[in-house]
């Protein structure tokens, strides 16, 4: 196993992907010459090709609407949004068309697209760049969406992304680009979709949080611990599919249940998992859910008012010591 | 259109009074005939009450959770524009029932906008409001208590034993606020949460004090050896469910006026034991208990005997040509005697089937009123508790009443040799004055005789 950063693990991921099939391409604005706005496809251009690593115009409905369009006729076209805020731009094409194709030609056509680029908050980029980008697509059917963690994740959830006949919105981040971990070398090594994982096992309290909450999460964890709270720590990693069964089979254990998302709360991804919690779990919660969320209001620019926004430790673990009835230490 | 007084029903016979547990329609809705209005608790069930006339539900006189006499009005139902307050101040306000005073939302007048006479009354008002608010740690900070306890200890606790044995715990608004996992913890330990002092947020009962609830009683004995004295309150007083209250009033109006005597006979139990087995046995027929058996027996016995099937009535007897039986239901609170009609027209597999629907239907308070009166014999059956036999209290106006032991593997005689037989014991309690001795002893004969030959309860 290699120790790399979350950036090079989906370089190294596409990579393999262009090597392996030949029908996949990356294509974007700045993918190729620039080697991306955030390096995830460096050297790409200069190993594979102008024509499998292809610069667009700044038009982002124009270039998913071309990869869209190469995916019904059987390319596997990698579609790079310089930050996913900017697939806003590209929405019918995305709702419309790719997640749409499948059913509106009984079957003829399937859309084998992956459509990433980083989201979520980061730092000071303002309103228009710091939104959690995957509630606009994991309410639509037919899309599937993967929010990865971790170096080992980038790489394992992109490669099954691509190899996935369904179009999957893949959201990284641009915090965690310059994460490190353990990547696994082999070529073959793939994280099913629609797959969560504990990250941390605990005894009191389930915390469900992806991307930088769910490191958050970990660190407020790790102080609880001394205040004899025990914290399991579960990352869904694909939205949706959502691995509800990770998720439940955690809170049957511990019997509470705090969801962490850094977006606004309202009909985000903290209500939907309090509700299957709650459907599926409700005779084994001694607490009701919590959710721990971004403030309802647009991201501030200033730094102080950016981090009032965004979940913090101290928020965390006051919603974890709420649900185990805990008083403050 | 004409104006519907809903009033109070009388869903049984010794129903006086009725408490709303809830409303099913509320103000301003429409409603048809045969709608449902309200649930009502009774003495004795959970009920369903129909309107039976059409309009709008104008006025809910009586709130849940409020009792009210039977016959006393307790809603309106109207077109929106006839006037009702001439029904309403006409309605004496209803008389304040088990000493409670009467629900304030009842006073005249209240229809109208200017209902402002009325202030609101604190009904179900803010439970932390009335929660004692939960204490904080005994000690200060940094007063010994390690931050590693913290989670450990309930924090909302006082230090004191409050989970010995505790009076009920008042809650507000009478409903018990148990996280569910609570709920499912207690029902597995057998705890009432009613007497489970809760300390989540607004006293809400969490896993920790059922725990705390049946765990320290466990730790009682490690005490009660070092010490000769055992702490904690020295008894408890419960206040009486509706059905035992009802059991409570009537009990005395039997026992006591009506003179009982008893006669009580053995019955071979070897051949019915083994007929059930074979009928038990038969594909898709329905399952025989020894008291299906029993109810049979008893029933073909009371057309025999038209005696013992009889209410005393002060100048004359009543005999009775039916036998609708009474069978005794036990429940957590009580004892209710659910009323299976015309058994002498059922057969075997009928009575088996409805009679497990009663007693289903019992226990999950969901009878109807009509199943609740008009029997004119009962059974009572305490077979399951390993009982040999017992004497039951006649349930006026019936004449008798059958008690009904255990089916008990017995050494007996048979010439020289003791063999293992099954045998039951049966206790007939009679009102001395319907009927005597001799009456008495001729039916149990017969009843025995069924059963000791059963296949006779198959023709």
């Amino acid at each position: 196993m290699a120790v790399m950063t979350y950036r090079e693990a989906l370089n190294l991921a596409l990579r393999e992907e262009m090597k392996r099939d030949p029908r996949v391409f990356v294509i974007g604005e700045e993918v190729g010459l620039y080697e991306g706005a955030y390096k995830v496809t460096q050297g790409l251009l200069k190993e594979f090709g102008p024509k499998r690593v292809v610069d667009t115009p700044i038009a982002e409905s124009g270039f998913t609407g071309v990869g869209i369009g190469a995916a019904m006729v059987g390319l596997r076209p990698v579609v790079e949004m310089m930050t996913f805020n900017f697939a806003l731009l590209a929405l019918d094409q995305i709702v419309n068309s790719a997640a749409k194709m499948y059913y509106m030609s009984g079957g003829q056509y399937n859309v084998p697209i992956v459509i990433r680029g980083p989201g979520g908050p980061a730092h000071q980029l303002a309103a228009q760049h710091s939104q959690s980008m995957e509630v606009y697509f994991y309410h639509v059917p037919g899309l599937k969406v993967v929010r990865p963690s971790t170096p080992m994740d980038a790489k394992g959830l992109l490669k099954a992304s691509i190899r996935d006949d369904n179009p999957v919105i893949f959201i990284e981040s641009e915090t965690l680009y310059a994460v490190k971990g353990e990547v696994p070398d082999d070529p073959d090594f793939v994280i099913p979709l629609g797959q969560a994982i504990v990250r941390r096992e605990g005894r009191d309290v389930t915390v469900i949080a992806y991307m930088g909450m769910m490191y958050r999460a970990m660190e407020a964890a790790e102080e609880l611990e001394k205040e004899g709270i025990s914290v399991e720590i579960v990352d869904p990693r694909t939205l949706r599919p959502m691995d509800t069964a990770t998720i439940i089979g955690s809170v049957r254990k511990t019997h509470r249940a705090v969801v962490v998302e850094a977006g606004a709360g309202f009909a985000g991804m903290g209500s939907e998992i309090a509700t299957e919690i709650t459907e599926e779990a409700f005779d084994d919660l001694d607490a009701p859910v919590e959710r721990v969320t971004g403030e309802n209001a647009p991201m501030p620019y200033a730094r102080n008012l950016e981090r009032a926004k965004t979940p913090s430790k101290e928020r965390i673990m006051e919603a974890i010591r709420r649900v185990c009835y805990a008083e403050r230490s | 259109m004409a104006v519907t007084k809903v009033v109070m029903p009388k869903l049984s016979e010794a129903m006086d009074t009725g408490k709303i547990i809830k409303w099913l329609k509320k103000e301003g809705d429409r409603v048809q005939g045969g709608d449902i209005l309200a649930e009502i608790e009774t003495d004795k069930a959970d009920v369903e009450m129909e309107a039976f006339g059409a309009g709008v539900l104008r006025k809910i006189l009586v709130g849940p959770g409020d009792r009210a006499p039977v016959g006393s009005l307790i809603a309106v139902i109207a077109e929106p524009n006839d006037d009702i307050a001439s029904v309403i101040a006409g309605a004496a306000s209803p008389a304040p029932a088990a000493g409670k005073p009467a629900a304030p939302a009842s006073v005249p007048g209240a229809t109208s906008d200017r209902s402002a006479a009325v202030p609101p009354q604190p009904r179900s008002e803010d439970p932390a409001a009335r929660q004692p608010a939960p204490a904080k740690s005994p000690a200060g900070p940094g007063a010994g208590s390690g931050p590693q306890e913290i989670r450990r200890e309930p924090a909302a606790r006082p230090a004191a034993p409050v989970m010995a044995p505790v009076a009920s715990v008042s809650h507000a608004d009478g409903r018990i606020k148990a996280s569910p996992l609570a709920k499912k913890v207690a029902a597995q330990r057998g705890v009432d949460l009613k007497v489970v002092q809760g300390s989540g947020p607004g006293g809400r009962i969490i896993r920790r004090d059922v725990e705390a609830a049946t765990s320290a009683p466990a730790a009682a004995p490690a005490i009660a050896r070092a010490m000769p004295s055992v702490t904690g309150p020295e008894y408890e007083d419960r206040p009486l469910t509706q059905i035992r209250a009802t059991i409570a009033k009537r009990m005395p109006l039997s026992k006591a006026p009506v003179p009982h005597f008893y006669v009580t006979s053995e019955v071979v139990m070897d051949r019915a034991w083994e007929l059930r087995e074979e009928l038990n046995a038969l594909d898709g027929a329905p399952k025989i208990s020894v008291n299906d058996l029993v109810i049979r027996a008893c029933a073909l016995a009371l057309l025999q005997h038209p005696e013992v099937n009889a209410s005393f009535q002060g100048d004359s007897v009543r005999v009775w040509h039916r036998a609708h039986i009474g069978i005794a239901v036990a429940l957590e609170d009580g004892l209710i005697t659910p009323v299976l009609r015309d058994c002498q027209a059922k057969s075997l597999s009928q009575i088996a089937v409805e009679s497990r629907d009663l007693a289903e239907r019992t226990r999950a308070r969901k009878l109807k009123a009509h199943e609740l009166s008009g029997a004119t014999f009962s059974i009572s059956n305490l077979g399951m508790f390993d009982v040999a036999e017992f004497s039951a209290i006649i349930n006026p106006p019936e004449g008798a009443i059958l008690a009904v032991g255990s089916v008990r593997r017995v050494p007996v005689a048979d010439g020289d040799e003791v063999t293992v037989g099954r045998r039951m014991m049966l206790t007939i309690s009679c009102d001395h004055r319907v009927m005597d001795g001799a009456m008495g002893a001729r039916f149990l004969q017969t009843v025995k005789r069924y059963l000791e030959e059963p296949l006779r309860l198959l023709v």
